[in-house]
């Protein structure tokens, strides 16, 4: 869109762009990429509050035996909602509100290739968000767990429609991610600044790279899965129906962890990447082995499609396959480690400053190590099969998860909270929050693993005495509290920014990238001229010119096609895009169209899906009116 | 960003180095042996086969823990900061350790990989020396086991008899939903799957006669967290005997209370018990509850959650749904079950008469 | 701390020159190939689930029983051939022969409406015989695989017809080939998926 100019006045839109600079309709409106990013950014911290409740609730449930705060039903509601929340509600946005703000940035774009399908995403995101928490309105709450497995999620055992929230909610969180993934393999493809080879890009941008090939490769694969259930439960077809017609429940497993695996890695990888950022700047060296660290990420990648049924070591796949699975399992640890090892080495012989973005980065690395070795050891089936589905697999995910993309997560916000808002987080209230939220985090989850390894199996809503289970879930328990105030601490950090945080300059923290050489925060169209690169870490090696040439990516650019274009004296006119109506009146097309699903789901027969009709008529018109919108972004 | 003073790199490194030991210390020391689901003291050759193999894995996983743990530590205290102006030597890489670290890992990989894969392969099919195999059929129900004996003609549920030093082989089915098979002393857990049969075998030490609990590990729905079992071994003598008396029919009631309670079982409008249950030797013939023909001989009813008394019989009879709130045992009602309608004195009566059925 | 950006002041209007992309290669273009690739996983998805039941049908009809390959045959061809009135349309738009582009677009998405009225009357005779969505995995399999291809010739043909409607009002010119270029590959891709299907569904015995 960006590059057909449209001869004016031939041809008007349905409606003409929106323009006001500020209020509600600009953020409604809007199609800058750094304000899409702080929506995810703010979207994604809500959910994170709502998840976290859920698991404090769990948590208070299970501090004692026959613990009685909820029932059984409200307690698989509870870890079901928690799950889905916290890696489709928090940590995929919080990943895609930086992937928005800063890789346009750090490539020396203006904008992302397709800005109006960027708010698309957004709007898309927050519906499926919307849909799949109606259900608490509803009273008929997901209950059957992240992964959902067949068959309990037919009809027969299965009758209300809490499945069908989470069906269509993910559904349409889904088409979000789908259209953000094409967003940014085209921006980065594409939009890179004259000079910034595939190999010169930071390794943020890698991550969001390779992040956003497994979100198209892997989502559709979920789709499929969602479409097949939904189909089960609305038209009584018999994909995972086992009452004797041949259906496989075990089909529904093989396709949700053909997507789930490669989904766990779009967790990790942005915050691997976030890693990469500030490591190297506050050791003040540039990141160590960097063709092998792109390297890593690509192989990561790629086995991640290889190794779903590590998650089905006890469903019976038969000896071969089961061998087959843990050997592919255990090599995903070699380009792992090999990051690891990498970081490490950009630490030793640094200048190593203990600011918060740095500590959380440290916690990363040191915390997803230990993640990733209880992972390899369930990689071994046979030693897996005692851990299966026990608090060890528990301990393991939020050692990942947690101790990797939450605290990776929150470096990201301390790093580039000044360039965001100009100002800096309070350093003091920072570390406060790391450490309190680095201990409550080894209280909660560490005696996870030693309740796993005494038998403790996940799921269940209570557990009687005598087991030996009490101490460490009373351990747990106040440990998830301690979380819980580290995360209070951390919103009075934010208030106290916003009201009066240190004023931050353009380049706080003596970055290496390009985003620290514009103003923060950053003026509308980001850079002034485009700049060109002529190596890898450009603001590095522009401060220290002493540098280039001589370490590895630091010879003389090549020539671009885009500066070629200038050279010819770009025939096109510049001006950022307007915001425009569309994306969001597409995106409630989608939401009313989930509506309609939900309302058939509930009711007796089909009239019902009249609303979808509705709701797809609404997204027709949305994409017609898009795409006979002015053109000029 | 500061200068440092030179204390608090230390008292780093030692709340770093103190957390380092305590997790590994913790990983060694902490597993509970008298935790009866312990998933690290295993009674049997194939729980044991996985134990040598996690315990290689764990071995191996421990230089790697201090290493990179320990590396960073050391690197971060002993390379902080110290002038604000200060630019270290820029470093970019090295090929050769990153070889290095790539081959490492592999051969560590390697070593844990082979003996699983003969792991693997091992816990296929029961060993050809293994003789006199005994077969137990397991099926899982929606929050309650069932346990067949083709060849002894023994059925029961959730107490599950096995003679000490004999291997049994199990195959593995679902009524409804999947489950998943598991008593942790025994070994690793195997799904029950609709549609399939699955297989697992052990073989319990001869010497681990006990009573070993186990549960229910794949979610199966709202009362998941209650789907318990026990597991029995026996000597074999002792196993011979409970197997010739599970194979009788059911006793007749003898007491008038028990012949009240029969009758009431056997009632429509009064327990209805029958409807779901059997009783070999009765008119009960029901296939949706457990077996009841020997249910005064278990240890637990309900699924292991209550144990085996005629008050708590009582207690269950009237109030199952409050007991296993979502339980099929119940009166249906919408998409639900409500508590049985059993007057007290019914109720007193058939606790009475199902307990005696020993 | 020395601080080394270029702040432009506030009120600066940005510089004249929009760069084109870093290789040169058209946004659209590759959004649309980075599509394809999804879409890939969607087809791998449900050819993958038709697969594992395929043959293991219980019941009658099973898809096999009440396939007419010759007339299947019959509409595939005529996809087939929509493929090659495609590419003559994109010739036409990149010659800048208007006329020409109407022409083509038309016999595409006319060679596209006679397969999808092919597969509707095909649904409706195994609707017939017996063969729905629920009757056993064979027709659950079937139906939605070969109807989400449907739905996306479907998506295909409407594409196609606004880009004629665009074209007869003068819209689409020489400069604006790559909308038919876009159109084509998805058109192409269709197609292409339609084969395997065909092949997997149809032709391959079990
Ligand atoms: C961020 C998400 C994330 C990440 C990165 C990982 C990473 C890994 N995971 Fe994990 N995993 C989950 C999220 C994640 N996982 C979740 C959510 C589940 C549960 C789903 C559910 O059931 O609800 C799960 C479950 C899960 C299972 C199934 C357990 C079960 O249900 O029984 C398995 C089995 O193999 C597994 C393995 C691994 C392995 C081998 C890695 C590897 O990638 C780890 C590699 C890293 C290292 C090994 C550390 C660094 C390496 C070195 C320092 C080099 C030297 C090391 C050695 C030689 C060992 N994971
Ligand atoms: C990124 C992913 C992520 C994150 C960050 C977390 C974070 C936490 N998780 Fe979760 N967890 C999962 C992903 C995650 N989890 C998944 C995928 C499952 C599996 C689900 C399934 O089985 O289907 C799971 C399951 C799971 C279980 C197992 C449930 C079971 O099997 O029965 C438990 C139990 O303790 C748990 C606990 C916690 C705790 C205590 C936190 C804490 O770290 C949370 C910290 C946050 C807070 C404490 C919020 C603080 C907020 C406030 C204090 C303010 C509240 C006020 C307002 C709303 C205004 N999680
Ligand atoms: C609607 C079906 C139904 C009816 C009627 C019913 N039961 Fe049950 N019963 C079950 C089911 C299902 C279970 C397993 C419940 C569980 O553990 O979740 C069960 C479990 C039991 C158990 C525990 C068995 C064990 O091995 O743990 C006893 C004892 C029992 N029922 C007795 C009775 C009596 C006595 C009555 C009549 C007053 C009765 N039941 C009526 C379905 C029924
Ligand atoms: Cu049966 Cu869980
Ligand atoms: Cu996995």
């Amino acid at each position: 869109m960006a590059t057909i100019a449209a001869p004016a006045g031939q041809r008007s839109g349905l409606l003409a762009r929106p323009i006001a600079p500020t209020g509600v309709w600009s953020w409604l409106t809007t199609v800058d990429h750094k304000r899409i990013g702080i929506l995810y950014g703010t979207t994604a911290f809500v959910f994170l509050l709502i998840g976290g409740l859920e698991a404090l609730l769990m948590r208070t449930q299970l501090a004692v035996p026959n613990g009685r705060l909820v029932g059984p039903e409200e307690f698989n509601s509870l870890f079901t909602m928690h799950g889905t929340t916290m890696i489709f509600l928090v940590v995929m946005p919080l990943s895609a509100a930086f992937f928005n703000y800063i890789v346009p940035l750090q490539i020396g774009a203006r904008d992302v290739a397709f800005p109006r399908l960027n708010a698309f995403s957004y709007w898309v995101f927050l519906s499926g968000a919307l849909l799949m928490h109606f259900s608490f309105i509803a009273q008929s709450v997901p209950n059957m767990g992240w992964f959902a497995y067949a068959n309990l999620t037919e009809k027969t055992f299965s009758p209300t429609p809490a499945v069908d929230y989470w069906v269509v909610g993910l559904q349409v969180l889904g088409v979000g991610s789908l259209a953000a993934g094409f967003n940014f393999l085209v921006t980065i493809l594409q939009l890179r600044a004259p000079g910034m080879s595939l190999m010169r890009m930071p390794l943020f941008t890698w991550t969001t790279f390779v992040t956003s090939i497994l979100i198209v490769l892997a989502f559709p694969v979920i789709t499929v899965a969602l479409i097949e259930l939904m189909f089960d439960r609305l038209f009584g077809t018999l994909f995972f129906n086992t009452s004797g017609l041949n259906g496989d429940p075990i089909v529904w497993q093989h396709l949700f962890w053909v997507f789930g695996h490669p989904e766990v890695y779009i967790l990790i990888l942005p915050a691997m990447g976030i890693v990469s950022e500030i490591i190297p700047v506050f050791s003040r060296k540039p990141l160590f082995g960097y063709p092998f660290m792109v390297y890593a990420v690509a192989s990561i990648g790629f086995l991640s499609f290889t190794v779903w049924a590590h998650h089905m070591f006890t469903t019976g796949l038969g000896p071969i396959a089961t061998a087959f699975f843990a050997a592919s399992t255990m090599l995903i640890a070699v380009p792992t480690g090999i990051k690891i090892f990498n970081w490490a080495s950009t630490l030793w012989g640094g200048s190593i400053s203990l600011t918060t973005p740095m500590l959380c980065a440290l916690g990363f690395v040191t915390m997803f190590t230990i993640g990733g070795i209880t992972g390899v050891m369930h990689a071994s089936p046979p030693v897996d099969t005692q851990h299966q589905d026990t608090y060890f697999v528990v301990a393991h995910f939020h050692y990942v998860l947690f101790g990797g993309s939450i605290f990776a997560l929150f470096g990201g916000i301390y790093y580039w909270w000044p360039k965001i808002t100009g100002r800096f987080l309070g350093e003091s209230l920072g570390k406060l929050q790391f450490w309190l939220m680095f201990i409550g985090f080894n209280l909660t989850f560490g005696p996870m693993h030693f309740l796993g390894v005494d038998g403790m199996p996940r799921r269940i809503y209570t557990y009687p005495d005598g087991l030996g289970w009490n101490l460490w879930n009373i351990v747990a328990t106040i440990g998830a509290y301690t979380i819980g105030v580290a995360i209070i601490v951390f919103i009075t950090n934010v208030i106290r920014s916003m009201r009066n945080g240190e004023i931050a300059g353009a380049d706080p923290w003596d970055g290496m990238t390009l985003e620290w050489t514009i103003p923060s925060p950053p003026p509308h169209y980001n850079f002034e001229t485009i700049p060109t690169v002529h190596g890898r870490d450009p603001l590095w090696l522009q401060k220290h010119p002493q540098l280039d040439g001589h370490g590895p990516g630091g010879q003389a650019a090549p020539a671009t096609a885009m500066q070629h274009a200038e050279q010819e004296g770009g025939h096109e006119h510049p001006h950022m895009p307007d915001p425009s109506y569309w994306p969001l009146f597409a995106a409630l097309g989608l939401l009313v169209a989930g509506a309609g699903i939900l309302m058939t789901a509930s009711s007796t027969g089909y009239t019902m899906l009249v609303v979808t009709g509705v709701g797809l008529f609404i997204l027709l018109v949305g994409i017609f009116g898009w795409s006979l919108e002015p053109v000029n972004g | 960003m500061t200068a440092q003073n030179s204390l608090r790199p230390r008292l780093l490194i030692l709340c770093w180095l103190l957390l380092l030991t305590a997790s590994l210390s913790g990983c060694t020391a902490f597993a509970d042996r008298t935790a009866p689901q312990s998933t690290v003291f295993p009674l049997s050759d194939w729980g044991r086969s996985i134990q040598d193999l996690y315990s290689l894995v764990f071995l191996m996983s421990i230089p790697v823990f201090i290493g990179v743990e320990g590396f960073i530590v050391y690197a971060v205290v002993r390379f902080r900061r110290r002038a604000s102006d200060e630019l270290p030597n820029q470093v970019h890489g090295n090929t050769r350790l990153e070889v290095a670290w790539t081959v490492i890992p592999s051969i560590v990989l390697l070593i844990i990989a082979i003996p699983t894969i003969s792991a693997i392969f091992y816990s296929d099919a029961p060993p050809a020396s293994a003789q006199n195999v005994l077969k137990v059929t397991v099926i899982g129900h929606q929050w309650w086991w069932e346990f067949h004996y083709p060849d002894l003609g023994v059925s029961t549920a959730n107490e599950l008899h096995l003679p000490a030093g004999r291997t049994a082989s199990f195959e593995l089915k679902s009524a409804d939903v999947i489950h998943s098979f598991w008593v942790p002393r025994m070994g690793g857990k195997v799904d029950v799957v609709p549609t399939r049969a699955n297989h697992m075998w052990f073989t319990p030490d001869a010497n681990a006669v006990g009573v070993y609990p186990g549960q229910c590990v794949e979610f199966c729905g709202i009362q998941h967290a209650n789907m318990r079992l026990d597991l029995v071994v026996d000597t074999p003598s002792d196993f011979e005997a409970w197997t010739q008396r599970q194979k009788a029919n059911a006793v007749q009631p003898t007491g008038g209370a028990e012949q009240q309670g029969a009758a009431a079982f056997m009632d429509a409008t009064r327990g209805l018990c029958f409807s779901c249950h059997a009783i070999r030797g009765t008119e009960a013939k029901g296939t949706i509850g457990p077996d009841l023909t020997h249910v005064g001989s278990r240890r637990m009813i309900a699924a292991g959650i209550l144990e085996n008394t005629p008050a708590n019989m009582q207690k269950w009879i009237q109030h199952s749904q409050d007991i296993k709130p979502g339980s099929k045992m119940g009166r249906p009602v919408g998409n639900g079950f409500q508590n049985l309608a059993v007057t007290d004195a019914d109720a007193a009566a058939i606790a009475a008469y199902v307990f005696s059925l020993k | 701390m020395q601080i080394v950006a270029t702040a432009p002041p506030v009120h600066q209007p940005p510089p004249t020159h929009v760069a084109e992309t870093t290789n040169g290669l058209n946004n659209r273009k590759v959004l649309m190939w980075t599509f394809l690739g999804s879409d890939c996983m969607f087809f791998g998805a449900l050819i993958g689930t038709y697969l594992i039941y395929r043959g293991k049908w219980l019941g009658h009809p099973v898809p096999t029983d009440v396939f007419d390959i010759p007339y299947t045959s019959v509409s595939a061809f005529a996809l087939l051939m929509s493929s090659l009135a495609m590419v003559l349309a994109l010739a036409a738009i990149q010659r800048g022969d208007t006329r020409r582009l109407q022409i083509w677009l038309l016999v595409t998405a006319g060679l596209g409406l006679v397969f999808v009225g092919g597969q509707i009357y095909e649904f409706a005779t195994f609707g017939h015989e017996g063969l729905n969505l629920a009757v056993n995995t064979g027709g659950t399999t079937f139906f939605v695989l070969t109807g989400f291809h449907g739905t996306h010739v479907s998506l295909g043909i409407a594409w196609l017809l606004s880009l004629w409607v665009l074209a007869k009002r003068g819209v689409i010119t020489q400069e604006r080939s790559l909308d038919v270029e876009i159109a084509g590959l998805y058109w192409h891709f269709v197609d292409i998926v339609w084969i395997i299907i065909f092949t997997v569904v149809y032709l391959i015995p079990i």
